[in-house]
């Protein structure tokens, strides 16, 4: 007697992704469709995929799937929910997409608590066009266009999306976590899975950012990105729940 | 059949809500405020959707959403707001999702002033944005219109997936006439079986504008450009005056269609043979109807609130058969009916 035990989640699909060896984003684009196939809502699923290299996300995931313009995407998670408030409506999106140009339909959604969940995929740089400098990126960190490594003087320090979106008052549940290890993917999962259900369940804006290995623009190997969210970017970023149930958790 | 008294702007709204628009997703800018705090009201009171976005650029890609998702919907704005929602345009063309997008223009460039203008002609009909499209663009040129043409907004862009932009200006946004109203009016909905609302019994659907593929997005462009040429086929609309003895056309439309329309009154008791085209979409440009004319008549005078910028497509239209001239005004300032008289 053959056992199963693991296929390929009925949310994803077969499609081949086309990111690099060792990327966080097909982690994360699985971690999701799991978690969609555990809640049983693949089929009131509509989601948003970003610009940036998640921009063909639509292929992989086996739901409605819609594009936004460079940043919009809680924008158009917004006009989709409003319109069809009882299906369940979900945007990804990378760190350029979500915190730079899209940094005011990002705060101006989690402030009205539209009840949807944004996946924040935060990996230091912008991937898609070459590894250039993020809102996120670190300082001393290089990136084509911060050669030098990033300038707090004249860039300004990283901007921790969580900790700004913590200081509204409407957003439900806010948390960041990592792709690091397979403790911390699992952890990942568990994130995703409580924003889906609080979405479900009617309370409002969920918020999960997750710290993402990018081997090709963090400059490193695959297990060298791992160790880069681990240390580093976590020394910056820390792993943590900022917000449950509605509630600020204590400091 | 109602006859009510509104505000052109209000009448947009009216027309919206009527049309069955189901979200409305707005941002304040002069001199369209009275249609958003319109919306602000009506929509919920018919639990429709109604959103004060944080910028024009959200407002157009909440539409966008809710487009995807199979619902009627519709931003305005007045031009440096259009500027903004252009992106959101392009995107909707690319990705053939039907929307309503109403710019109620003012004087520019830049910040220009608040005063009624029809400089954003290039904008609207052109395309626009970026990449090979066009918009179905209707100008109302009375209170009646901007209710009217509104309804017949929603139709077009559902029929053939893609935005359609009302074009006004702050003078008939803002001036109020009676007008008659649809009662119990039901739209004709179609189905958009290509809607975004859960993949319940069917395959996942997709609405993108990306087309990566090898000769992909040319293919998608030959695509668009045969709906595009149907459109200039089927849906031209034009408003004749008096054109059928006259020597001396005017060509003009909105607000300057009204003044020009004064002064063919004056012509005419003097004597003079006038008669005025008036162009209610921009966008099919009805250019076989002014072709024709432009055999018959002694020369075209194109009256605008701008440095001339449909003359151009009337001089393409005419092609050198007759002699075109313009009477325009800029940055704000309406064109007299004096002073088409003396080009008369
Ligand atoms: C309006 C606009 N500006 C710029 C771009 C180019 N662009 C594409 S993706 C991207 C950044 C993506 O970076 P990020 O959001 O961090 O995602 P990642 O690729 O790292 O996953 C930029 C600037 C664009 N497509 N549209
Ligand atoms: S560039 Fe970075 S984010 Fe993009 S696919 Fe490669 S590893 Fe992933």
């Amino acid at each position: 007697m053959t056992k199963t035990l693991y296929k390929r989640p009925e949310a994803l699909t077969d499609a081949r992704t086309h990111y690099c060896p060792g990327c966080g984003h097909g982690i994360a684009h699985k971690l999701i469709a799991e978690v969609i196939d555990e809640l049983g809502i693949r089929e009131k699923t509509v989601a948003i995929a970003p610009v940036g290299c998640a921009v063909l996300a639509y292929n992989y995931w086996n739901f409605d799937c819609s594009e936004a313009a460079h940043g919009r995407a809680s924008a158009v998670a917004t006009g989709i929910k409003r319109a069809l408030p009882e299906k369940f409506v979900f945007a990804y999106q990378g760190d350029g997409d979500l915190a730079a140009i899209g940094t005011a339909e990002t705060i101006h959604t989690a402030n009205r608590g539209e009840n949807i969940c944004i996946i924040f995929v935060n990996n230091t740089v912008y991937g898609m066009t070459g590894g250039q400098m993020a809102p996120t990126t670190m300082i001393g960190q290089k990136t084509a266009t911060s050669p030098k490594g990033r300038d707090y003087h004249t860039m300004g320090p990283p901007i921790k999306v969580c900790e700004l979106l913590n200081t509204l008052e409407k957003p439900y549940y806010i948390e960041r976590v990592s792709l690091d290890s397979p403790a911390s993917i699992r952890k990942t999962k568990k994130a995703i899975k409580t924003a889906f259900e609080a979405q479900l369940a009617g309370k409002g804006y969920s918020f999960v950012e997750i710290l993402s290995p990018c081997p090709t623009y963090q400059h490193t190997t695959p297990i060298g990105a791992m160790d880069f969210v681990k240390g580093p970017m976590q020394e910056v970023f820390p792993v943590k729940l900022f917000r449950k149930d509605g509630g600020k958790i204590n400091e | 059949m109602k006859r009510i008294l509104m505000t052109g702007n209000d009448g947009i709204g009216k027309g919206a809500v009527d049309a069955g628009c189901d979200c409305y997703f707005g941002y304040p800018i002069t001199p369209q405020n009275e249609l958003t705090a319109y919306m602000s009201l009506h929509m919920p009171m018919n639990d429709r959707v109604f959103i004060q976005a944080e910028s024009e650029i959200a407002a157009v890609n909440m539409v966008y959403g809710a487009s995807a998702a199979g619902k009627r919907t519709m931003t305005s704005s007045s031009s440096p707001g259009l500027s903004l929602k252009l992106e959101g345009i392009s995107y909707m063309a690319g990705s053939e999702l039907p929307a309503v997008i109403v710019n109620v223009q003012r004087g520019g460039p830049g910040l220009g002033n608040i005063a009624p203008s029809q400089a954003d002609y290039f904008q609207a009909v052109k395309g626009g944005g970026h990449g090979d499209y066009n918009s179905i663009v209707l100008a109302p040129n009375s209170v009646q219109e901007m209710y009217d043409l509104t309804v017949l907004a929603f139709d077009l862009a559902d029929k053939y997936r893609m935005p359609v932009m009302v074009l006004s200006d702050g003078r008939i946004g803002q001036m109020m006439e009676p007008m008659t109203v649809k009662e119990n009016y039901k739209p004709t909905l179609i189905d958009k079986p290509w809607a975004l609302n859960g993949c319940k019994g069917r395959k996942p659907n997709k609405v993108w504008s990306l087309k990566l593929g090898d000769g992909e997005l040319e293919e998608h462009n030959i695509k668009l450009q045969a709906k595009y040429k149907e459109i200039k086929n089927q849906e031209v609309l034009f408003d004749e005056y008096m054109i059928d003895d006259c020597d001396t056309l005017l060509v003009a439309y909105g607000t300057s269609a009204r003044i020009a329309r004064g002064a063919i009154d004056i012509a005419r008791k003097k004597g003079q043979k006038v008669g005025l085209l008036r162009p209610i979409t921009l966008w099919p440009f009805p250019k076989d109807k002014i072709e024709e004319l432009s055999t018959k008549v002694n020369k075209i005078i194109t009256i605008e609130m701008s440095a001339g910028q449909m003359l151009e497509d009337v001089q393409l239209a005419v092609k050198g058969q007759c002699p075109v001239e313009f009477v325009g005004r800029m940055g704000g300032a309406i064109p007299t009916e004096q002073s088409i008289i003396e080009k008369i």
